[in-house]
């Protein structure tokens, strides 16, 4: 996958949001097998005990679980990857409000450009 | 022997004729990390190295590996690469093969020649006719070949071009024995500092700063690389002793 890392923050973290993203977008399926340390380490070009805590801390979250038998999977917990995706989506829509506010735009300006974009996608579209 | 430190030095210290290349250096580095040895040249990097490696004498203080003093034990668990090559023209990969399998019970053949193979090095292939770059990765191939405990690089980077030296560092982080630690002295920062667990930084032979990396990012919010400029470029100043 392609990985975006910034050297000026601590690199768990953001291996951590990636991953979280990939699971969320449903890269890894609910229930299926998720990677090894070892490959997505090589995969970002980090060091194991990197990737090793951004995936230790998604098992904390529920996100991964490890299976005794099948090894490492992606949770069942449909309501929890939901919840997540739902707060990203907040999260995002936040801050793109809180971007166009500091250009001068209201919320309402900007659901109104929203709807004229998707009108003119619908317009191409044709 | 497993002691919870892998190194140990205290009050290590190393003069050469009257200068001093190492100044009393206190330093612990655990088991099964990834670190970087930065300094400017003339820190002390090589010195610290080769005194780790038994090939220097250290002047005043001591240093245990494994809870031993450099010598024949702590040989069989260090795994070195040079700063330079040292293989004599007429071998083959193939005869320094035979000789690492002589010298250390921890190097496994087929590995190296799985490594080759991946880099489209002949094993009949003869030191003589090859690169300068060919040569420093038969001489990592062979160092990362060890299932050692502690590794020690002495500038692995510094002499080749960058798509090779990110395969020279996915070949390190994907070999060396996880319960090992890998240190890695180079002033070549940006390129590795993903890798890195731990940082130590030398000047003038004396450790100025020895931590986390993540610990470093979270306080100061920038990258390894920058810190470092910030802490040498301050230190021009002092940096006639």
């Amino acid at each position: 996958m392609e990985w975006n890392l910034d050297d000026s923050r601590p690199i768990w973290p953001q291996l951590k949001e990636q991953l979280l993203r990939e699971i969320i977008a449903g890269r890894y399926p609910m229930g299926g097998p998720f990677p090894t340390v070892r490959d997505l380490a090589e995969d970002a070009g980090v060091n194991r005990n990197t990737m090793q805590r951004a995936m230790a801390e998604l098992e904390a979250d529920g996100f991964l679980i490890t299976n005794r038998t099948a090894g490492r999977v992606v949770t069942s917990d449909e309501k929890l990857i939901e919840a997540m995706k739902r707060k990203l989506a907040e999260q995002n829509v936040e801050k793109f409000i809180g971007e166009m506010a500091a250009i001068g735009y209201s919320a309402e300006d900007v659901i109104e450009m929203i709807h004229k974009k998707e009108e003119e996608k619908g317009v191409n579209n044709k | 022997m497993k002691t919870e430190m892998l190194v140990e030095c205290l009050d290590l210290t190393k003069n050469f004729s009257g200068k001093k290349a190492l100044d009393a250096v206190n330093l612990k580095i655990g088991r099964g990390k990834i670190i970087g040895l930065l300094g400017p040249n003339g820190s002390g990097k090589t010195t610290l190295i080769k005194i780790l490696n038994g090939l220097l004498e250290p002047t005043f203080g001591s240093v245990l590996i494994d809870g031993e003093k450099p010598g024949p034990y702590t040989k069989s668990i260090v795994s070195y690469l040079p700063d330079r090559t040292y293989f004599a023209d007429w071998m083959k990969v193939s005869d320094i093969f035979d000789m690492f399998r002589d010298f250390y019970a921890d190097f496994d053949r087929k590995k190296a020649e799985e490594m080759c193979g991946l880099l489209n090095i002949g094993t009949e292939e003869k030191i003589k006719n090859m690169s300068k770059g060919t040569k420093e990765k038969v001489q990592l191939i062979l160092v990362m070949s060890r299932k050692a405990q502690l590794y020690l690089l002495d500038e692995p980077i510094a002499g080749v071009d960058p798509a090779a030296r990110d395969y020279i560092l996915s070949t390190i982080i994907n070999n060396y024995n996880e319960e090992g630690t890998v240190i890695i002295s180079t002033h070549l920062i940006a390129d590795i500092e993903r890798v890195l667990d731990e940082v130590v930084f030398l000047r003038n032979g004396q450790v100025v700063r020895h931590e986390a990396v993540d610990d470093i990012k979270e306080k100061e919010g920038k990258s390894i690389d920058d810190v470092f400029k910030d802490t040498f470029r301050m230190g021009v100043a002092g940096y006639d002793r």
